[in-house]
C-alpha cells in the first residue's frame, strides 16, 4: 500500500497538569517528569516531522505550560515550517509568557473550559480559582492578538452550559469553538456513570448547534463532536488510522491515536530508538488498521467504510472486545445493542460520584 | 463580498508551500487547505492592499478569462473562506 505522509501532529509534551478532569484523555497509567523527553529530543522530532509532510503541530499534554522549555520548543517548530497550536488551560500561563510564544512565533492558541462559570468549571478541573485564571489568560490572548479556538467539553453535568459556551466564545473574540463532547477511554471510562449524556440531552445539543452555525455563519465557526454513544454511526476517528495524524507521547511513544495504548497487542515504538518517518510507514502499530484490508463485516461490504472507516478501534476494543470489530455506535454493528443499553443505563446514574485524575507523586 | 472590498488574510492564516506534496497550501488554525493553481492564483494577489475587483481585473488579464467569469469565480472563493473565518475584508 502506498502511504502518504500525516498532515497533523499531536505532540503531547508532558502528562502534568495542575487540573485534574475526569474525563482526561491521557492514559490511566500517566509518564513521570524523569521519563520525558528533553528539548533537543523534541526539536529532532519536529524536525522529522516537517521533512515527511506534517504542516500542523498540536502542542498538548497534561497542560503544555507546565514544560518550563514551552517557548524554546515553541520556536524550534516554527524554525521546522510547522503551524503551531497550543492546546492549554491556561493556566500555567502568564502575561509575559505570552509574549514570548508570540515573539517565538505561535500560530494560534486552543483554550479549554470546563464550565461557562466558577462553580462548575473549578468542580469539573479540581482546581480551585483556575476559571477565574482562565478568564484572565484569555483577555491576554485577545490582547496579543492570538487567533482563538476556545474548547468546550461537555457531558451530563455541564451540557446545559452550551448556548452560554457560545456567547462567552463570541465575547472573546474567537474565530472558532470546540464543542466536544466527552469521548469515554483512559479517565472517562472510570465516570461513565457521572459523565454520560442523556439521549435527550444529546438531542439538545445538536439542535443548539445547528441553530448556531446558522446564525453565525462567519462569524464563529463551531466544530462538534456529537455524543456517540448515542448515535447511529461512529465519528470517522483519526480520519482513518494512520491516514493523515500522528501523536507523539511525553516518552517519546508513537501512537496512531492518544488512546491507542488501550488496544491490547500493539506494539508501539519510540522516537528515541527509531526514524519517526520509519515508525509511521513500517511501524505494525501503524500498519495494524490502516486502509480497509483488516475489517470485518458488516464494515467490509458497507457503503460508508471509506466514510467512517469502520469508526474508532479503542472503542472496538473498550465496547465488544475486539479491536477489529465495527466500533459499536455503529447501528449495523452486532455490539450495537449493547453500547445503547449503556447509555442509558449510565446516563441515569444521577448519585454516580466523579472520580478525578491523579498523578502518582513517586517517579516511575 | 464586494468588488470594493479589500480581502486579507488575518493573523495566522497563511499561504505555505508543502515541499512534500509539491503544492500550495492554505494553513490555518487548526485546518490546511490544499489550494489548486487557481485558488493560489487568487490568494497570492490577497495582500491586504488590493480590492476584489483589481484583483479579478489582474487575473483576468494574465489568464486571458472574461471579467464576469474571473470576478464570479473568485467571489465565490474568497466568501468561502471568509465564512471559515479564514479570511477577512476592510
Amino acid at each position: 500500500m502506498q502511504v502518504q505522509p500525516p498532515i497533523a501532529m499531536l505532540a503531547e509534551l508532558t502528562h502534568r497538569c495542575p487540573l485534574s478532569c475526569p474525563y482526561c484523555s491521557n492514559p490511566v497509567e500517566l509518564t513521570a517528569r524523569e521519563r520525558e523527553l528533553s528539548t533537543d529530543d523534541w526539536r529532532s522530532v519536529f524536525g522529522q516531522a516537517a521533512a515527511m509532510g506534517v504542516l500542523q503541530l498540536h502542542i498538548s499534554g497534561g497542560e503544555p505550560a507546565s514544560r518550563r522549555d514551552l517557548t524554546e520548543l515553541v520556536r524550534a517548530a516554527r524554525e521546522a515550517g510547522l503551524y503551531t497550536n497550543l492546546i492549554t488551560s491556561g493556566i500555567g500561563l502568564t502575561e509575559k509568557r505570552l509574549a514570548e510564544l508570540d515573539e517565538a512565533g505561535l500560530d494560534h492558541v486552543q483554550l479549554s473550559l470546563q464550565g461557562t462559570d466558577a462553580a462548575m468549571a473549578d468542580r469539573i478541573g479540581g482546581y480551585k480559582g483556575g476559571y477565574d485564571r482562565k478568564m484572565t489568560v484569555a483577555k491576554w490572548i485577545g490582547a496579543i492578538g492570538f487567533p482563538l479556538t476556545l474548547n468546550f467539553v461537555m457531558h451530563r453535568g455541564n451540557m446545559h452550559q452550551l448556548s452560554r459556551a457560545i456567547e462567552m466564545a463570541q465575547e472573546m473574540g474567537a474565530r472558532r469553538i470546540e464543542v466536544a463532547t466527552v469521548q469515554f477511554h483512559g479517565w472517562a471510562m472510570q465516570n461513565r456513570g457521572a459523565l454520560m449524556p442523556t439521549r435527550e440531552q444529546a438531542t439538545e445539543a445538536n439542535r443548539t448547534v445547528a441553530e448556531a452555525r446558522a446564525r453565525l455563519k462567519g462569524t464563529l465557526v463551531i466544530d462538534y463532536v456529537p455524543a456517540d454513544y448515542h448515535a447511529d454511526y461512529p465519528k470517522p476517528c483519526m480520519g482513518g488510522w494512520a491516514s493523515t495524524g500522528i501523536n507523539v507521547a511525553p516518552d517519546g511513544l508513537v501512537l496512531p491515536c492518544h488512546a491507542a495504548q488501550t488496544i491490547t497487542g500493539l506494539e508501539f515504538d519510540n522516537v528515541r530508538d527509531r526514524p519517526l518517518a520509519d515508525i509511521w510507514q513500517n511501524g505494525s502499530a501503524f500498519n495494524a488498521y490502516r486502509g480497509t484490508d483488516w475489517m470485518q463485516e458488516p464494515c467490509r461490504s458497507c457503503e460508508r467504510k471509506t466514510i467512517d472507516f469502520g469508526g474508532c478501534r479503542c472503542q472496538a476494543m473498550a465496547i465488544a472486545g475486539d479491536p477489529t470489530a465495527t466500533d459499536p455506535v455503529c447501528i449495523k454493528a452486532p455490539a450495537h445493542a449493547k453500547i445503547r443499553d449503556l447509555a442509558a443505563d449510565f446516563s441515569g446514574q444521577d448519585e454516580a460520584a466523579l472520580t478525578w485524575r491523579v498523578m502518582d507523586k513517586t517517579p516511575g | 463580498m464586494t468588488p470594493e472590498g479589500t480581502p486579507f488574510l488575518p493573523r495566522g492564516v497563511r499561504l505555505h508551500f508543502d515541499t512534500v506534496r509539491d503544492n500550495w497550501v492554505l494553513l490555518a488554525p487548526e485546518r490546511a487547505i490544499r489550494l489548486d493553481p487557481i485558488g493560489h492564483a487568487i490568494l497570492s494577489r490577497v495582500d491586504g492592499k488590493t480590492t476584489l475587483a483589481a484583483i479579478a481585473a489582474d487575473l483576468s488579464a494574465t489568464f486571458e478569462a472574461p471579467l464576469e467569469d474571473v470576478t464570479r469565480d473568485s467571489t465565490e472563493f474568497l466568501q468561502e473562506l471568509a465564512n471559515r473565518r479564514f479570511l477577512e475584508v476592510t
